[in-house]
């Protein structure tokens, strides 16, 4: 059994309100911290434990922190990123829903390191309940003296507040995000100047995941050195995996980074294997814009190896045969999957979702939507297939923010590892005409 | 003060200055004889803050970021928004890797425009035909339906034909900052996106006019010229008045002793060099209203130049100009 | 696309009825507004207008963003701007309950779309459509985080989860029998928000 920092209380009654989150070891980092570490003392913590961003990117958070300007006279600030949007993610929500006091402690202990004195936590408004869920735990924070004025008798003052978004994906992308915390579009920001020089209202902006400000209470409660020891190499520590799909267990599990993919997908910890023990057939491992692999590239590396949850194991062999760690979005399909059909519901996503700044999206992604349609629906042409692949390889790197590369990525991947399947779709559309390609409900209620 | 390297051209420029600009100044300098290095911007506006970045037709690479940090930088950058570092060295024509990237963006670009240009006012004087011309593909690999929308009319002097729109945001950034108040925006998102008014409102400002000249394509069209003629067969001519609004230098547009329209007049790029306000540019539309101090000068490669006469010394710099380049490329 | 807002809908608010915010709402308002550095009050725009769809009929119409452009004191274009960005602000009527079923991925391979042919054949409409007396309106989404508890839809500020056809059928009782317009801000708003 892994090692668990994060939702391990997850199932303790009461564990949103503050009384029963703090005799379980609550907001210690906030008292440690505060009352007998400097900020830089904090940052250095951080940078010891080799904490990646949880969002995604997976950049070093001491770095991050680290390259925060910090001009005299103007205010700093951090944001919590919970605009958790990317399709086959949802830890955040989960954490935010079950625990919402460690979001809360980690806010605080982060902004005493960063000297900010006010922060936000920007939701997607589709979590809107989730929102009022953690307003609720704010309000008690303030109640018990962990927000406010002089936090716990020491010269540090800080106030947090929750923020709703509107609906859109692109407010995940960390400028688009202060954007539209500044009550404008979310249209991402051409950088530079980056958010540590210029971000939420021109001032120095940290923007970090809700999983990542989470995991520094107990990098701070354990210190650094230990936290580091945890995973496995430059991955250290614990992470959320959102997993989905054909599995028999869907749901949020905090793994040790390093665990082998195997494990986590046949285990009964975890996933507990494929439902009505079917064949694997693929998997996306960090959320919709990771390349796809195929079942037996997620379990073994080209080399043979065996593949682990971590961010080097999974993007081994880069994009040819491996992947990324992502944001978690361990997303599994079977062998009736279509993968055509599957991609398409990617493809539209994105389309869905560009913002329509730069034109390589804007177009690009309406595009290539449209050919899969056609493909899906039975009226490929023959030189679709090299058509998308020529479209997405336009779109990466052309881009001002990295939906391009997220849109792109997927249609790549499935490409490079399915390529039979789409020509099967474009040659022979009578065979896939009446094909179900995916699990209907009555079969999942066991009808 | 920087220097920058640009397909091997070196120039000293001021700090602050974008890549874009350091070519530009390249090119424009009187003795440079080379090649046009200058990246094609079609949603950049040198008179516009903040404008830039979204269209990625300027993009280029930088082979190398600094001399301070020399490392290339990993994907191209649009280089109206990226600022020169001392020792900088950036390729952009002599990259097939760029030119390619860009040939992608005019595609992307193209996939929905109408391609009206036979009936569009804006033929002759477009940014993206040049630009289709120079890197377009000759047969388009998009066989959907190209998204439409319909014609409004934004006030009585301004048409706005969404169609042909490629969202550079130039128009609302020119109502954001030459004009105390904007009626329109960028509406919706992705590819529905659209510039609107929303309500249909009339754009009700001294200025609003220069939305049509910052327009890089037909979407925004001056209806007082609507279809009066084919822009090559007009001859624009500086001229100017006394103005109590704004400067009063403008270019006329005239067919014969008629003038069909009055613009703000153009620098080398295109780019409006004064705003003018919409009575010069909408009533004034008599020779007698109008003090008219020469041709306005027309780049030879442009189809206006046809038939354009400007003074002599200029026709000699031009040509002279010209042959320095044949020869130079010999 | 037209953006043009004819207006003539029967259902969803009534257009002629007055458009402001009650003395309660206005202090939820007032409160949004203080959490914003001096001069940034633009920043409560997003959650201003979660409040104002509530408010005024389940969709922003014309009038209710120029009200809401009138309190933060910015232009009007700038409020349109952002309300037909995002996903969640209706520009047009809807009907009480608005059905948002996802389906991206995770939820179409456990089975999304036979919940949206369902509720097609169950309340007589298309995708998009609201039923004639007002009271549903499907409409598909992208990816609402719900993915390991596929297939899934979103009415309101609730998630309906782990979805089978009887569970739709039970919902669309149940909400018809309350009759009660539903709104992301259902969460008891009034409180905090």
């Amino acid at each position: 059994m892994g090692k668990k920092l994060l939702i391990h209380n997850d199932k303790v009654a009461g564990i949103s309100t503050l009384e029963v989150y703090r005799q379980h070891g609550g907001y210690a980092s906030v008292e440690k911290a505060l009352k007998t570490m400097s900020p830089a003392d904090v940052v250095e913590e951080v940078k010891k434990s080799g904490l990646r961003g949880r969002g995604g990117a997976g950049f070093p958070t001491g770095m991050k922190w680290s390259f925060l300007a910090k001009p005299e006279g103007v205010e700093r600030y951090l944001v919590c990123n919970a605009d958790e949007s990317e399709p086959g993610t949802f830890k955040d929500r989960y954490l935010m829903e079950k625990i919402p006091h460690a979001l809360i402690e980690g806010m605080i202990t982060s902004s005493y390191a960063l000297g900010a004195k006010t922060s936000y936590i920007y939701i997607r408004g589709e979590y809107f309940y989730v929102a009022r869920i953690v307003e609720k735990a704010i309000e008690e924070a303030y109640a018990a003296g962990y927000l406010g004025k002089n936090i716990l008798g020491t010269n540090f003052s800080h106030d947090c507040y929750v923020q709703v978004g509107g609906g859109a994906y692109i407010c995940g992308e960390e400028t688009a995000l202060l954007e539209s915390l500044e009550g404008k579009r979310g249209n991402p920001r051409i950088k530079p100047p980056f958010p540590a020089i210029a971000g939420l209202y021109g001032c120095p902006t940290v923007v970090n995941n809700v999983e990542t400000i989470a995991a520094v209470c107990p990098i701070i409660n354990m210190g650094g050195d230990e936290y580091a020891k945890i995973g496995i190499g430059r991955s250290t520590g614990t992470k959320l995996i959102s997993a989905s799909g054909h599995i028999n267990k869907p749901g949020v599990y905090e793994i040790e980074l390093g665990l082998p993919v195997e494990e986590f997908i046949y285990s009964d910890e975890y996933c507990g294997g494929i439902i009505n023990g079917r064949k694997m057939k693929a998997v996306v491992a960090g959320g919709s814009s990771v390349p796809i692999l195929p079942a037996e590239l997620i379990l073994k590396t080209d080399k043979g190896e065996p593949r682990l949850m971590s961010y080097e194991s999974l993007s081994e062999g880069g994009f040819v045969s491996g992947t990324m760690l992502g944001s978690g979005g361990f997303m599994v399909y079977d062998e009736t999957t279509s993968i055509v059909k599957n991609l398409y519901t990617f493809a539209r996503f994105y389309h869905h979702e560009s913002c329509g700044q730069c034109s390589p999206c804007r177009e690009g992604t309406g595009w290539m939507e449209k050919i899969l349609h056609r493909i899906v629906e039975g009226y490929g042409k023959p030189s679709d297939i090299d058509l998308l692949w020529d479209i997405q390889r336009k779109i990466e790197g052309n881009t001002i923010c990295p939906l391009g590369d997220a849109a792109a990525w997927p249609v790549a991947s499935a490409i490079r590892h399915f390529r039979a399947e789409f020509e099967e779709y474009i040659n022979h559309p009578e065979r896939i005409k009446d094909v179900k390609h995916y699990y209907s409900v009555h079969q999942l209620a066991g009808a | 003060m920087p220097k920058v390297t640009i397909d091997g051209h070196s120039i000293e420029v001021p700090d602050g200055t974008t890549i874009l600009q350091a070519a530009r100044m390249i090119v424009d300098n009187k003795n440079y004889t080379g090649p046009n290095i200058a990246p094609p911007t079609m949603c950049y506006h040198s008179k516009l803050k903040t404008s830039g970045g979204y269209c990625r037709t300027c993009i280029v690479k930088v082979t190398k970021g600094s001399e301070k940090d020399p490392r290339p930088m990993p994907k191209p950058v649009a280089s109206c928004r990226t600022t020169v570092m001392d020792g900088m060295e950036v390729v952009n024509t002599t990259s097939p890797e760029v030119l390619e990237s860009r040939k992608a963006v005019v595609e992307f670009l193209l996939i929905n425009h109408p391609l009206d240009c036979p009936i569009c006012d804006q033929a002759g004087e477009c940014h993206l035909q040049d630009l289709g011309y120079e890197h377009g593909l000759s047969k388009t690999r998009y066989d959907f339906p190209r998204r439409t929308f319909n014609q409004i009319d934004i006030g009585p002097y301004i048409k706005l034909h969404m169609t042909r729109c490629i969202m550079c945001f130039r128009c609302v950034k020119v109502a954001d900052q030459i004009t105390n108040n904007r009626y329109q925006g960028m509406l919706f998102r992705g590819d529905a996106s659209e510039i609107s008014t929303y309500i249909e409102k009339a754009i009700d400002n001294d200025f609003s006019g220069n939305v049509i000249d910052v327009c890089p394509v037909g979407a925004l069209t001056d209806k007082t010229f609507r279809f009066k003629s084919r822009v090559w067969f007009t001859k624009p001519m500086d001229a100017h008045r006394n103005c109590t609004k704004c400067s009063g230098k403008v270019s006329v547009w005239l067919k014969g002793s008629d003038i069909l329209r009055v613009t703000g007049r153009k620098d080398n790029w295109g780019e409006v060099q004064e705003w003018i306000c919409n009575e010069c540019r909408f009533e004034k539309k008599e020779l007698k209203d109008w003090v008219i101090e020469k041709p306005t000068h027309i780049d030879r490669h442009s189809v206006i130049s046809q038939n354009h006469y400007e003074n002599l010394a200029q026709l000699k710099l031009d040509i002279g100009k010209q042959q320095k380049q044949i020869s130079g490329k010999k | 696309m037209s953006t043009q807002v004819s207006g003539t809908e029967t259902f969803g608010n009534d257009l002629s009825a007055k458009i402001v915010f009650s003395d309660e709402a206005m202090q939820i308002v007032q409160k949004i507004i203080a959490r914003y550095p001096e001069g940034k009050h633009k920043s409560a725009l997003l959650p201003i207008l979660h409040i104002a769809q509530a408010e005024f009929g389940g969709w922003l119409s014309p009038k209710t963003m120029d009200y809401v452009a009138s309190i933060l004191n910015i232009k009007p274009i700038e409020v349109y701007e952002v309300a037909s960005f995002y996903t969640m602000y209706n520009l047009r009527p809807v009907g009480k309950c608005l059905l948002e079923v996802c389906r991206t991925s995770s939820c179409w391979v456990r089975g999304a779309e036979d919940v949206v042919k369902h509720l097609e054949k169950k309340l007589g409409i298309k995708e998009g459509e609201t039923t004639k007396d007002g009271m549903f309106t499907i409409k598909t989404v992208e990816c609402l985080g719900s993915c390991g508890t596929a297939p899934m839809l979103q009415c309101g500020a609730s998630y309906h989860e782990n979805l089978t056809l009887e569970k739709v059928d039970q919902l669309l009782e149940d909400y018809r029998a309350t009759g009660k317009q539903r709104s992301y801000t259902d969460m008891d708003y009034k409180n905090t928000l």
